[in-house]
């Protein structure tokens, strides 16, 4: 008599890939727009990016329930904050409080995989990474997802100073101008779309800097 | 009011059937500095006179923004009101949270007169000392409502409450026909003019006033000194607004409510 094992999970794959990249007064978030159940498409065109506050913005992959639970919980939470501090979170506020509250949840996580852009106090660019339960760093740029596997490698080979792999880091963020991370993260989706199968569709690109937020977009393979 | 046999206790009634505690706490918001309140078509704006106890300290915060698409002015205990704006702040943003949509004005009152009640009929509590002038839009429009410590509330065109609020009521009696279709400028400037008659020959500065708007368009938002002093220059220089000398003014149906006396029959909160 085999013991029964569970068939039913609380979770599921959307698939997708996010990548952020900081730079001396910008910050970069992308993530593509395909939404993947299995191997079927649920539709080419969710935004797994949110606008968290005035100057940080989420990405993330994973379960995209749980990840819109979370930017709930995120939004709630920040309008207690502004009540309570008449003002904005800051970034690496928000950073913390990401942490906390998935870490809140340690033994029935959000099945999200998050990276947080966003600019610091000073104006420079700041990235977290994090894992599913909270554990997260500040770094000069990081990938998520599906795709992260084939970005990763390739940032860190085109991102040099601030790459990890010089440890430690030469520079916390990228020296690339603005307009140069863009490229790299249009060239990072091209590539990842042409081998991952859950990464596609579409490209969404936010930016944030000084002058405020805007939203590229640019169409990806989709198939 | 005099003290009698009847008012040591809110679940006490008098033999006239009234609760003395509940009304010994619309008192309160008597006593506490003016707030107004007034709104057209689109637009809601409050206005609150501010004062200070003392030139050394800081000015009480009697607006207080609850959500993007409501306010609230107060008069009485701030300390109260505090906790109400609070407790009004959370609803909005459970509700929010749940409906992904903005709670509206007229069921974020109910929820809040519902809780003023409950502490007119417990032993162990106390009413609050707090009337709230409650802004904000929603689906159906603006709105203005009106809530006091009884567990009453009342939606109005415009309203006045706290001390000296007769004579911006009886300002708002005279122009409350208008405002429907005024403009956010005029709404506002109506606001100052009500405002500075609870004044009584005080000059009206921004540093003794707050000015808040809410409209389509337009979230929450206290005006900072320099607009609410270039506002206030701005009517000063082409003149003075008329005031009329009667003081009696009609209760009208939609405005101000009558100023309930030291009269022993009608309750306040059954006005």
């Amino acid at each position: 008599m085999t013991k029964q094992q569970a068939n039913w999970s609380p979770y599921d794959n959307n698939g997708g890939t996010v990548v952020a990249i900081a730079g001396a007064d910008y910050c970069v978030i992308a993530s593509d727009t395909r939404m993947s159940t299995g191997y079927s498409i649920l539709t080419r065109d969710y935004s797994k990016i949110i606008q968290l506050a005035d100057k940080s913005v989420m990405a993330s992959s994973g379960f995209q329930a749980d990840v819109r639970a979370l930017q709930k919980v995120l939004e709630a939470r920040h309008l207690i904050y502004q009540h309570q501090h008449n003002k904005q979170m800051s970034c690496p506020a928000m950073a913390q409080l990401l942490s906390n509250t998935l870490y809140f949840k340690r033994f029935f996580p959000y099945y999200a995989f998050n990276v947080l852009g966003g600019l610091d106090s000073e104006g420079k660019g700041c990235v977290f990474t994090y894992d599913a339960v909270g554990s997260y760093e500040r770094v000069g740029y990081s990938s998520q997802g599906s795709g992260s596997t084939l970005i990763t490698p390739f940032l860190d080979n085109q991102l040099k100073s601030p790459s990890p792999l010089l440890l430690p880091a030469k520079d916390a963020v990228t020296p690339l101008s603005e307009s140069e991370a863009i490229e790299l993260v249009k060239t990072c989706f091209v590539s990842a779309t042409e081998r991952d199968i859950y990464t596609g569709d579409k490209l969404e690109i936010v930016i944030l800097n000084a002058s405020g937020i805007r939203r590229d977009y640019m169409e990806l393979r989709k198939d | 009011m005099f003290r009698n046999q009847y008012d040591t206790d809110v679940t006490t009634w008098s033999p006239a059937g009234r609760l003395f505690q509940v009304e010994y706490a619309m008192e309160a918001v008597k006593q506490g500095s003016a707030a107004i309140g007034l709104r057209s078509k689109t637009h809601v704006v409050l206005a609150c006179v501010n004062k200070s106890t003392s030139e050394l300290s800081s000015h009480q915060k009697k607006i207080f923004k609850v959500d993007d698409h409501i306010g609230v002015s107060i008069a009485g205990l701030t300390a109260d009101g505090r906790v109400l704006s609070r407790y009004m702040r959370n609803e909005c943003i459970n509700y929010s949270y749940t409906y992904e949509s903005p709670l509206p004005v007229g069921r974020l009152v109910v929820q809040l007169a519902d809780k003023a009640q409950v502490c007119t009929q417990r032993s162990w509590k106390r009413p609050y000392g707090v009337g709230l002038l409650v802004g904000g839009l929603d689906e159906s429009g603006a709105h203005l409502y009106y809530n006091c410590p009884s567990g009453n509330y009342f939606e109005y065109q415009a309203f006045a409450i706290g001390s000296r609020s007769q004579a911006a009521k009886t300002y708002l009696e005279r122009k409350f026909e208008t405002f429907t279709d005024s403009s956010r400028d005029n709404l506002v400037k109506d606001a100052l003019f009500a405002l500075r008659e609870t004044l009584q020959g005080e000059k009206l500065t921004s540093s003794v006033c707050t000015i808040a708007v809410v409209g389509v368009g337009e979230a929450f938002h206290i005006l900072d000194q320099e607009t609410v002093q270039g506002l206030i220059n701005e009517f000063e220089i082409v003149g003075e607004e008329p005031t009329p000398a009667d003081e009696t003014a009609a209760p009208d149906q939609g405005s101000g409510a009558a100023a309930p006396g030291p009269s022993e029959d009608v309750a306040p909160m059954d006005i």
